[in-house]
């Protein structure tokens, strides 16, 4: 694996290659691509072409006819989604995307701007799809689709994280995210994809969950955060696996079922749902929120997503409840309903401790955790004692695909100004709609990867650094379990000192819950603020 | 490349009219022929590629959201950049299409020393489109004084608006004035910003120099090197009343003018000018955030094959019966 420079070494450079961008090859450099899949994964899901590759190698192995397959797969999405044909067609290279990529920012790579991403599709586009193209060919911007294209193709589709804050400036709402998810449907035709979305996606679909938690190790390992929270708070809460009659099915990335800091917003779930008595159930087999699927093609994304509501339907809930994550809920909020409903025989979500109807969920069925915590709030149906926060300083991170696949702005702010004392935003253009990607979305979080993931993590990082020193934030909240993954690492890298945490580990620091012992560490076994001295008295 | 090769095909163009009407007399060519033929493209064209884009289908609700989702009763929505009603998108598209509300929000980024970025106000590219756009409008507007009889009033009060400032004679149009700027601005802007340049086509410059022939040609016959314009006028009303006729002693200047524009009519449903139709059927735009709220439809929807519970349970069955899990089969 390819050492990281420090941040202080890293090279960070705009300037323009020489050659023209068509002219310029794509240079594999440790750092800066993922490794491929391994053939036992795409085997697990059907894929095509499974085969041990390199993409340092000059052969790829791919299939004799990969053009035709490419071509043919290419006329049949241009014919199926109307985003693509009309992203292809009216470009008008303005270039007011060309900066707001954070991959661009931070590596400088001019194929990094999202319209010159775009144009890697659009070129062979034109050549084999427009009249022009055929005619007139590089005149037009139209070029033949060669095995280096198809290797810039897969450098370049795997240096997006479909953030979609590009798409948010352009004047004609062109979404690179629709480009980069067509373009890697197109590479897994012939076999090209990263290890770290097929692995994830190959456990999701027999284990269910990106993790392989089989589930018996599922339950053990929640149970480990039971004990755990009866460590911190002297409540001892009681989780229940596969229950038919509950009734509300729990559904969350299994990220945070794993590792910190996710694991301490799990907790916080659990003691949530135990203080209201939620008659709810955790699911093994629908055991994964997020979908890498969604980073495959549209059809894994229904194959993953479909034991959500098949598990829902087998148990028997009411409705389903969802946790804290990115990209599951642009799934849930703009694919699920469409590929695998219609939930009828679900119900439309209602609170049951506040009596709240969910009428912006009552056709999916799925309410988001965050709306309806804001709602148990806003109904005075929660003891808080922020106090247990004062210790950070927060600031909140929107996740891209949230921010820009749903519009989830003021729910998060609103329980964190409920659980904490010090809320501090970053700058505007780096929040709510303007957010920028953590880095390392759409399952480009590997180690291998980590170059590229600092360089695309610097406009977020940067921010977080400019509240670190204007109010000495020393934390950062967020609901994407990608996030909580990867941010520890950038921000580690760009602004030591800031921490990360989910929105309702604060919660459960904050939450005063029935018979608790007085609490002296917060979910993480840190002392509270005030407690301290206490310690050092001990000593 | 793209600058001098497109500026050839410019020049050469306005060649091309200056020597088939100057020497070679070929005024019905250039006056009634390529106009109806460009128009016919024109129509043809465009409406063939508004039918290819409708015909592919909208598979997901993908709105980009750019504001508040409307969510608990007391929580803001925004609705036009996030709206979740017909009502809500078409002021959403209102605002994009009149306005270009998306670039409206452009920043410039800059990298400091630290490594630190900052944001810069950056509102010239949507000022100079926003102008040139109108400006083009207004122009084209006033242009239909040529292809009526009587003038309708609100061409009158266009042109009576356009020309308030009163300077010189015959009166400057500011619209004439702000489209040369704004056109001379984009040109330049693609040129001198060294990102912009590098993405940028032959055929980003072609209509560019198109424009600016187009707008030079018709201040030179205005102000300049005017031509006959009740001759001019006899000609468009003959060819609007499809009895066409060209009258001798029009200007070789208006057959430049009439030429160029007729290559970006004609030239139009084949580029990116197609922008203008593209921007009412983009998916991320043109749709309400509602898909939670109410099942969108994808026509192709097909069956795909999936791990099922009882594949699942069948091969979990006896961890899960040890570790104290329901099962469906014992």
């Amino acid at each position: 694996m390819a050492k990281v420079p420090k941040p202080n070494e890293l090279v960070i450079d705009h300037k323009l290659p020489q050659t023209g961008w068509m002219d310029t090859p794509v240079v594999f450099r440790p750092g800066t691509f993922s490794y491929p899949g391994k053939p036992k994964n795409l085997e697990v899901v059907g894929l095509p072409n499974p085969r041990e590759w390199s993409p340092m190698d000059e052969d790829w192995k791919l299939p004799d006819n990969w053009k035709e397959i490419i071509l043919e797969g290419l006329r049949e999405r241009l014919e199926r989604f109307r985003s693509l044909r009309v992203f292809m067609d009216i470009c008008v290279r303005c270039g007011a995307c060309a900066d707001k990529c954070h991959f661009y920012i931070g590596s400088g790579d001019p194929k990094n701007m999202p319209v010159l991403r775009a144009e890697l599709l659009r070129s062979v586009y034109r050549k084999d799809f427009t009249t022009a193209g055929k005619v007139l060919g590089r005149i037009a911007g139209a070029r033949e689709l060669t095995v280096d294209v198809l290797k810039e193709w897969f450098y370049y589709f795997f240096q997006c994280t479909e953030c979609r804050r590009c798409s948010l400036f352009c004047p004609y709402g062109i979404d690179t995210a629709e480009i980069t998810i067509i373009g890697r449907e197109l590479l897994n035709l012939v076999g090209l994809n990263i290890d770290w979305v097929v692995g994830p996606v190959a456990n999701c679909y027999m284990n269910g969950n990106h993790l392989g938690i089989q589930p018996h190790a599922f339950k053990d390992m929640i149970e480990f955060f039971v004990d755990e929270i009866e460590a911190v708070s002297g409540v001892r809460v009681e989780p229940t696996f596969n229950r038919k009659g509950a009734e509300i099915l729990f559904i969350t990335p299994s990220g945070d079922v794993f590792a910190d800091p996710g694991t301490y917003t799990l907790m916080g779930y659990l003691m949530l749902f135990h203080e209201l008595g939620l008659d709810y159930t955790w699911s093994t087999y629908a055991s994964e929120g997020g979908n890498f699927g969604f980073f495959t093609s549209h059809e894994m994304m229904k194959r993953l997503n479909a034991k959500m509501y098949a598990e829902a339907k087998r148990l028997g809930v009411k409705w389903i409840l969802g946790g804290e994550c990115g990209h599951m809920w642009r799934v849930i909020n703009q694919y699920m309903d469409t590929m695998n409903g219609p939930a009828d025989f679900l119900e439309e979500p209602v609170s049951p401790i506040t009596g709240t109807r969910f009428d912006n969920a009552k056709s999916t069925k799925m309410v988001h955790i965050v709306e309806f915590t804001a709602d148990l709030i806003r109904n005075g149906k929660l003891k808080l004692d922020p106090s247990r926060n004062d210790h950070l300083r927060v600031t909140y991170h929107d996740s891209c695909n949230p921010s820009r696949g749903m519009g989830f702005f003021e729910e998060p702010r609103y329980v964190i100004q409920s659980v904490c004392n010090n809320f501090f935003e970053m700058p505007p253009e780096t929040t709510r709609e303007q957010t920028f990607c953590c880095g390392s979305g759409s399952g480009l979080n590997n180690d291998e990867f980590m170059e590229m993931r600092m360089r695309g993590g610097l406009p977020r990082a940067n921010a977080a650094r400019y509240v670190q020193e204007k109010h000495d934030v020393n934390m950062m909240a967020c609901i994407c379990a990608i996030d909580r993954a990867v941010l520890v690492t950038s921000l580690n890298y760009w602004a030591p000192g800031v921490g990360v945490t989910g929105v309702h580990e604060l919660v459960g620091n904050a939450l005063v819950m029935k018979g608790e012992a007085e609490r002296t560490t917060d979910l993480r076994g840190e002392p509270l603020a005030g407690m301290e001295e206490s310690d050092d008295e001990d000593l | 490349m793209g600058i001098k090769f497109s500026l050839t095909v410019v020049i050469a163009l306005v060649l091309a009219a200056f020597l088939g009407v100057q020497a070679a007399g070929m005024t019905y060519l250039f006056g009634v022929i390529i106009p109806y033929l460009a128009v016919f493209i024109f129509l043809l064209g465009v409406v063939y590629r508004v039918i290819t884009w409708a015909r592919s289908p909208v598979p997901f609700r993908i709105p980009t959201t750019a504001g508040q989702q409307k969510s608990l009763p007391w929580v803001k929505q925004n609705k036009l950049d996030n709206p979740s009603s017909t009502a809500g998108v078409v002021g959403r598209m209102l605002l994009e299409v009149l306005l270009f509300r998306s670039l409206f929000r452009n920043t410039k980024f800059e990298l400091h020393q630290g490594p630190k970025v900052v944001y810069q106000w950056e509102k010239w590219l949507w000022l100079a489109g926003l102008l040139f756009h109108w400006c083009f409008f207004v122009i084209l507007l006033r242009h239909l004084r040529f292809f009526t009889e009587p003038v309708p009033f609100f061409v009158l009060m266009t042109d009576r608006l356009d020309g308030m400032l009163q300077l010189g004679l015959p009166g400057v149009y500011l619209t004439d004035a702000i489209f040369i700027l704004a056109v001379t601005y984009l040109f330049i802007r693609r040129v001198i910003i060294p990102q912009v340049r590098y993405i940028s086509l032959p055929a980003d410059y072609f209509p560019l120099f198109v424009l600016l022939g187009i707008g030079i040609t018709g201040i030179l016959m205005r102000y300049f090197l005017k031509v006959d314009v009740v001759r001019v006028k006899e000609l468009a009303m003959s060819l609007v009343t499809l009895q066409p006729k060209v009258p001798d002693g029009i200007g070789v200047l208006f057959f430049i003018h009439l030429f160029l524009f007729s290559t970006l009519f004609a030239y139009f449903p084949f580029s990116k000018l197609m922008h203008l139709g593209g921007v009412f059927l983009s998916p991320t735009r043109n749709l309400p955030n509602d898909s939670r709220m109410k099942r969108h439809v994808n026509p192709w929807n097909y069956p795909v094959k999936v791990h099922t519970y009882e594949e699942y349970e069948d091969h979990f069955r006896e961890k899960m019966i040890e570790a104290g899990l329901p099962v469906e089969k014992e």
